[in-house]
This record gives structure tokens, sequence and C-alpha cells, in this order.
């Protein structure tokens, strides 16, 4: 089987490419990019002129809702999903149910991902039993069974000295912990960020304070346990300044922002709209410039859609038992390279944290185009203006905030391993 | 449009005319706002002691669901018990019949009158209702859509006859 | 009916601007917030038409005969709901009570599946109150363009009526609004009658706002809502024309937000010896049940500068104003 892309703009920030050509793909890898060579002949040819074609994108924070929630969406609407919006790898987090403490489960789920799924599935194990920060895992043996790191999902270790022993007991075996720093006593019941908005509408608030005092105590930890760490999620301005501190004096701590974080803030919630309604919470204006500027300076290198299919059911509520979360996986590619395209950060940057980053971050040999690679490649056309219409929308989870907005440009075709997986009408 | 038409001897001639019902101690209400004003004139010519009595029917209205509320709805105020006494209630003009009928069941919201005879200064067709005017000042004919206003400037009560602007209010 | 133009509208928060129907009138009355001036006035100006039913041997005006009125509320309240439940009686009304237990997680019936089920039953006006800030701004907007929504209390954020009856009790007391300075005072972070009092009182244009707590009791930022804040009480207190005590609920007394019932009465607790600290004039308002002895001494509560049982008194009168205003025209144009 041989597939040519040819004429588009090949952008892999990995091997510092950026140049308009084709890529000849046979049995699933890539054989050249640049020039075609000669004497090829292709079973298949995609036209790719005016097109960019990037390295399939990787998101790092996505539930599926299997297992546990399957009436809400599976592994294989979700990645269904994925592949129609040039993403070809998957990582989600453990708190499935029940949650993935155990090899079984991350077999199970890899084994469910292989009959049913449209892209490669990265879980991530617990770091602690049932999320409880009790109890470590059996970590090293998670990995074994396919797992690209731990985590304890949105579930606070409230005992440092756990929180200590699981970060040196990861870094024996060089894990990478995925960790979203709070403390849970001032996160307490809040929905919203504690500021103007919260006051207003009498909302309770979730201070900055819950986040940065969890990013210290966090940062403290990881920098006498020697772990591989990546802080997950950031919302807050003043934690971009303390990650970014610290990776001046050295610290190998990575760091992510979910793409709505770079787009909206506490005002957009509006008249309770629970579709705004996210964890952490949207921050003030001044805190999404900090994390604009974050992505731009390469202190927060990656960009996720912390994807939440949720019935629509439950956001029909009043805001503060409203489910957060937003449905984010089909406008993360194209909402980053809108950024890109406005001068926010360069559109290398934008791709790097979508590719070879989280790439590096779960040690797997992926999100680039170099020769002999596994040809996971995304197709985006920057000149399709195109609105976001529920109707449209391929994962089971609708609800998002960016229903009917404009946007600049999509991904039109997704191959994996070489095989076209998707390819827009 | 006709020049204003005063309406003061119009009035005086009224109260000659309820005078010689030789009504038992009565009791004058005159209904928001033109009412109101052509039962001070007769209020003041009766020699009548108790205070004047107004009422603004604004809320028993029957268009209130299609129109809402008067803005400028005012307190209705009457003067003393009407338990059993003869009232004058007064109108500038008697057309559908709708305001009396509001006005009516205002009054017995309050309690159970004697009697109430009806004087209105003027009275042109379109009765929508069973109502008539014991009372009448003058009887008008307005042509097309044109409607008889009441207005009192310098104490000088008078009407004419305009064709109301588009939207506005006829009432 | 005072409207609000198409510009305005377009200028309104989106949860004030809700509240207004395509041509600028009020629809729903969930929050004081963007509700103009013009239509506040309106509002206490018909209210005070109302106010001498009472003596009536038959209290009852026909506005809303035919019409049915829901209470439905999902946090109890007895003062409320009766005061609501007689307002639409003497507006001829028929009136449901619906005392709903609602479960505060997605399981079971939802807060808007009752709604729908008492709407098939042609309800016209809704009077909600939720534990939830913002349940009556979801209600309002699931439901068909010609019903009415009233809140009556949504959690945290908003008592629109409360606030109204009190904008009334103030301008009957002091004549107006202009040149008034205002102390509201206690658990500011917890009340919805204080964002509604506080917009209210800054639409109709009092002189100064002043929110008086301890800082654990006063929310971040609101500042931004045109007050100032101060935690002394009797800098607080000094010139002020109109005293709005708050209630202070004893299960906030974890010994967290404030120390002990003693000290925070020692503090903020309005005594007659603070009360001097006032303008000689002032009045005392509190919007019930009080707490004697916590946020309020029983010799100011029962005082001559008290207006609490008039307070009571106006609600029937400012709540049907409120009820006909919404309902008004709601068959055609108006």
């Amino acid at each position: 089987m041989r597939l040519l892309i040819q004429g588009g703009r090949i952008i892999d920030p990995q091997n510092q490419i950026d140049l308009t050509g084709d890529i000849a793909i046979e049995d699933g890898c890539i054989l050249t990019v640049g020039a075609t060579p000669s004497g090829f002949s292709p079973d298949n040819v995609i036209d790719a002129t005016d097109k960019w074609v990037i390295p399939g994108v990787i998101d790092l924070c996505t539930r599926l809702r299997e297992p546990g929630e399957e009436q809400t969406a599976t592994i294989a609407s979700e990645t269904k999903a994925a592949a129609s919006a040039g993403i070809t790898r998957v990582v989600c987090p453990p708190d499935t149910y029940p949650v993935i403490d155990t090899p079984a489960m991350a077999n199970m789920i890899r084994d469910r991902a292989d009959s049913s799924g449209f892209s490669h599935v990265h879980p991530l194990g617990a770091l602690t039993v049932g999320l409880r920060g009790e109890k470590l895992t059996d970590m090293a043996m998670l990995m074994d069974a396919g797992c690209v790191g731990v985590s304890n999902g949105l579930n606070a270790v409230e005992n440092t000295l756990v929180m200590r022993r699981a970060l040196q007991y990861a870094s024996t075996y060089d894990i990478p912990v995925f960790l979203t720093p709070q403390d849970p006593w001032l996160t307490g019941n809040g929905v919203v960020h504690e500021g103007e908005v919260s006051t207003r509408l009498g909302l309770p608030a979730i201070p900055e304070a819950a986040e940065t005092v969890g990013v210290a105590r966090d940062l403290a930890v990881i920098e006498t346990s020697g772990a591989r760490a990546h802080i997950n999620l950031l919302s807050c301005g003043r934690s971009v300044t303390m990650v970014a501190e610290a990776r001046s004096h050295g610290l190998a701590v990575t760091s992510s922002v979910a793409i709505h974080q770079l787009l909206l803030c506490e005002s957009d919630i509006g008249a309770f709209d629970t579709q705004y309604k996210v964890f952490p919470p949207l921050r003030e204006a001044s805190d999404r410039t900090t994390l604009l500027n974050g992505v731009r300076d390469e202190v927060i290198t990656v960009i996720c859609s912390d994807h939440q299919p949720h019935g629509a059911d439950v956001k029909l509520a009043p805001f503060s038992e409203a489910a957060a979360g937003i449905a984010g996986m089909e406008t993360l590619l194209p909402l980053t390279l809108e950024l890109a395209r406005q001068g926010h950060f360069d559109i290398s940057t934008a791709v790097a944290t979508l590719t070879c980053n989280p790439a590096a971050i779960i040690g797997i040999d992926a999100g680039h185009l170099s020769v002999g690679a596994e040809a996971d490649i995304c197709i985006y056309d920057p000149e399709q203006i195109w609105e976001l219409q529920q109707h449209e929308m391929v994962s089971r989870g609708k609800n998002t905030p960016f229903l009917n907005r404009k946007i600049a440009g999509r991904a039109v075709a997704t191959l994996l391993r070489g095989e076209l997986i998707f390819l827009r009408d | 449009m006709m020049n204003p038409v005063s309406l003061s001897p119009i009035v005086s001639r009224m109260a000659d005319e309820i005078k010689d019902r030789s009504l038992d101690a009565p009791l004058v209400i005159g209904i928001h706002t033109g009412g109101a004003w052509v039962a001070e004139q007769l209020h003041r010519e009766l020699c009548i002691p108790t205070k004047l009595g107004t009422l603004d029917i604004s809320f028993y209205r029957d268009d209130f669901s299609r129109v809402g509320l008067n803005p400028k709805v005012k307190s209705s105020d009457l003067p003393e018990g009407i338990e059993d006494r003869n009232i004058i209630l007064v109108d500038d003009v008697l057309h559908t019949g709708r305001t009396i009928r509001a006005a009516l069941n205002e009054i017995f919201s309050y309690g159970r009158p004697s009697s109430v005879t009806l004087a209105v200064a003027l009275e042109r067709p379109g009765r929508e209702l069973p109502i008539e005017a014991a009372v009448v000042g003058k009887s008008i004919m307005p042509s097309g859509n044109e409607q008889a206003r009441v207005s009192l400037k310098d104490g000088q009560l008078s009407y004419q006859l305009v064709v109301p602007d588009n939207g506005e209010a006829t009432h | 009916m005072a409207r609000i133009s198409n510009e305005q509208l377009a200028h309104l928060p989106p949860d004030a601007a809700i509240q207004f129907d395509d041509r600028g009138y009020l629809r729903h009355f969930l929050t004081i917030n963007g509700v103009p001036r013009e239509a506040l006035i309106q509002i206490l100006d018909t209210a005070e038409s109302f106010m001498t039913f009472g003596e009536r041997e038959i209290k009852k005006v026909p506005l809303l005969r035919g019409k049915t009125v829901v209470n439905l509320f999902f946090e109890a309240s007895t003062r409320t709901r009766t005061t609501f439940e007689l307002a639409a009686k003497r507006l001829s009304a028929d009136v449901i009570n619906m005392n709903a237990a609602r479960m505060s997680t997605s399981k079971g019936e939802t807060i808007l599946d009752t709604v729908k089920t008492l709407e098939a039953m042609h309800t016209d006006l809704f009077v909600v109150r939720d534990s939830a800030s913002g349940a009556s701004h979801l209600i309002a907007s699931h439901l068909p363009e010609h019903v009415r929504v009233i809140n009556a209390g949504d959690g945290r954020h908003a008592h629109p009526t409360q606030a109204m009856l009190d904008m009334y009790t103030i301008r009957q007391k002091k004549g107006g609004f202009e040149g008034l300075k205002v102390a509201i005072i206690g658990d500011i972070l917890h009340s919805r009658v204080a964002r509604s009092q506080i917009h209210a009182l800054a639409t109709l244009g009092v002189d100064e706002i002043r929110v008086i707590g301890p800082r654990t009791l006063i929310p971040t930022e609101i500042e931004a809502m045109g007050v100032t804040v101060t935690s002394n009480m009797m800098e607080g207190l000094s010139d002020i024309d109109v005293v709005m005590m708050l209630r202070l609920q004893r299960e906030r007394m974890d010994g967290q937000l404030v120390p002990s019932e003693q000290e925070y009465f020692n503090r903020y607790g309005l005594t007659e010896e603070k009360l001097k600290a006032a303008d000689n004039e002032a009045i005392v308002m509190h919007p019930g049940p009080i707490n004697r002895g916590l946020e309020i001494s029983s010799s100011v509560a029962d005082g001559e500068r008290s207006v609490i049982l008039s307070q009571v008194t106006n609600g029937i009168a400012v709540r049907m104003s409120i009820m006909a205003t919404l309902m008004g025209g709601t068959e055609g144009s108006r």
C-alpha cells in the first residue's frame, strides 16, 4: 500500500521542518518528506495543495467515559470524534469507573481501544489506589500494562507525605506523573473563580490561592523527589510564573493548559451558562493573557482539550449543581491554530504543543514526521471557515461553549499508520 | 381640528339637573382624570359637604391582559363609607360603557351603595354594554376615528374633537 | 409600562437582559441588576396604589382573573410564600403552592422536569425560590415566551422583591433616595438580599452605600458593585440615614467565619449605643426573621427607629405591583 500526500505545507516542529512538498508513505510508514522519490507509484494520492500537513495530534487529557459511563460516551464514539479532529492519540485519565488502578483495568481499556477505537488510546494509571490519596498503586506493573504515566485525576492528594512518597516511588522507574495541583480546602464547594463575577452572581468561589498553594506545594515536593512531573490544566497566571521560575532553576517539570483557558474568562459565564462551568474554573482576563504568554515562551509546552463529554441533562441544572467540563476535542486543533494565526504564539510552537511535546512527556516515539516513523498525520485546511454545530459534532457530548462560533481552519483528513481514517466531504 | 369648546356652562346645566333629582346626602365620585375634573365643578356647584371622591379604575379594566397596566395609575380616594349612600358617578365622556362597568365594580369593592346615578359631560354613540347615563351634558357625533378629549387649562374645562396619533393610548 | 431601549438592552449583562422581552418590557423579575430606574420607580408608584386595598371590604382587584400562579418553593419559607400567595389572591389569580423537595444531583427528577410538568397545566406565572444561585434564570430560560417568572430568592444571588419592598419602605419613610447614606450590615457573602439591595440602591441613586462586616463575610471585589467596605461598625454608621441589617444564619456560626455569637454581637450587633453614631433620624430595617441578640438587640428591633413591621406590610403591595407589571399586556401589544 503506497500513498502520496501531495503539495501541502509540511510542518514538523520536532524536525524543524516547514516546507511545501510531498510525503510518500509505504506500508504505514513515512518513506520520504519533501520530494517524491523517482519511481514511487502510489495507490492513492491526496492533494494537499494549500493545506497544512502536520503530525497527528496527541491530546493529553481526554475522558472517553468508558468504562463506567457508556451511556454518556464510549471509546468508539470519542475516538471517532478524535479522528475527525486530526487527533491520532488520546491519553485518558484514570478516573473511570472503576478506576484504572490495576494492570487488569489498563489492559481492558487497551483491548477495547484495539477492537473499537479509531485512534491510539493511552491510559494513565492511578497514582493512589481508588484515587483516594492513601496508598500507592502498583505503578511499575501499570506501566507494563501499557499506561504512559500515573495521575490522581482531579482528586487532590491531601497528605503531602503520601504525595512525596508517590513521586519518589514513580521516579524509581522514571514514570511520568501528571498532577493537577489544588488545595482541596480552599477549593471547597466552589464552582467559579473568586472575583467580581462570583460576587455578583452569588456563586461559591474558588480563590486563585486554591491553585497556587497546590502548585507551590507540588513544586517543592517534585524538587526533592526527582520525579518526572507534568502539571496538568493550569488556570492561574501566577501558577505560570511559579512553573517558569522552577524551570529556570533546572527543575524538569512540564505543564499544560486546556484550550478553553486560552480563550475564555470568568465574565463569559454570563447568565449562569453552565457550558462555561469547568474545573479548574475560568479565571480573569489577565490570567488568560499570562497563560497565552506562557505558551509563547514555552513555559507551558502542551495544549490539551480536557475533553469531557456529558449528556444534556447534567448541564441543565443550576450552575453550582451542573457538571463541569467541555466536550473539547473537536475544537482543540482549530482553536489552537487560530490563536497562533492571530499572533499569540508561533505556528510551529502551536503545532509542537499538540504533537511532539505531549509525545515527549509520555515518552513515546510519535508526534513527528521523521522518515521511517508511523504515518500518523493530520491534514488541516487553514482556509475553511466553519461554525461548530451541535448536530455536526461527532462526540457523543454536545456540551461546549463554542457552539455557533465561527472558526477559521479545521482538519480535513486524518491518517493512522498510513491509513486514511477520516476524510471530510 | 375644531377649536376647544368650553364645558363649564354644560356642567352647570348638569348640576341643575342633579339638584332636581333631590338625592338624599349624595356623594360625588369622579373617574380619573377627566371625570374627576367634571366632578370637581359639580361638587362645587352642588355645595356637597362631604369630600369629593375620585376613582382610578386602572386595576379594574378589562383590557389589562392586552394593553397592560396604566403607568400613571393613581390611588382611588373615596371620602367615607359608601354603604347605603346615594352616589353620583361622574365621567367626562360616555362611549363604550366599559369604563363605567369597571368603575361600578370598584365601587362595589368598597361596599353596597343605596343607588348610583351616572352623570357624564359628553355622550357619544358606540355603546358596547347596556349602560346609559341619567344626566348628560351634551350629546356629540364624532366622525370617523375622531375622539372627544377633555382638558383643563387655567381652571377652564373644555373639550375638542381630535384624531389621535398612531399608537397613542385611547383611554 | 417603562421599557428599555434596544441600545440599553444590548449593553446589559446577560443575566439582566434575559428579563426583558424583545420590545424591552420587563418579562421576568429575576434580578434588579440592569432594570432601569424608571421601571423601579413605576413599580413603587403602582405599589402605592395597591396600599389602600387592605382597607376595602373586598380586597381583590380582577387584574389576574383566570390566571394561574404557582409558588414553586424548593426551599421552605412560609413567610415569603404567604406574602406572594396573598398578593396573587388579591389580584384574583388562582394560586397553587408547591413546596417541592428536590435532589441536588442529576439523579431523579430535575428542577426542569418539575417546572415543565407544572407548565403543562397552563401556569402563567411562576414564583420560584431555590437554594441554588441562578435557579430562576435556568427556569426562565426554559419556559415558553408567555410564561413569567419572579425570583423569590435564589441561593446567594438575588432576592429582588425583598429589595423592592425595602426600597418602598425607604421612600415611604424618607421621601426619596437622593442624598441618602445607607449601610448594609452583616453577612454580605451569603446574602442574596444584600446583593439585590445594592443593585436597587445604586440604580435609584442614593448618595452612598456602605457594607459593614468582618472580612470573612464580605465577598471579594464587592466594590465593583458600587459600595464602600468597612469593618468598623461605628465608623460605618456615622451619618447614616438608613441602617439595613442582614440575617446571620446560625448555621454559619461554625467558628470559622465568625468566632462566636458573643464576639459577633459585640462588634456588629446593632444596639442603641451603636445606633447613636448614625443620623438622629436614621431608620432601622431587617428582612426578617430576626435573631434577637445576635445581629440586633430587642430594644432596637422594637424601638421607634425600627420600620421592620412596615417592611412586612409593604411586602404585599410591592409584590402585587411586580406581578401586575409582568402580567399586563401578555396577550397583545402593550
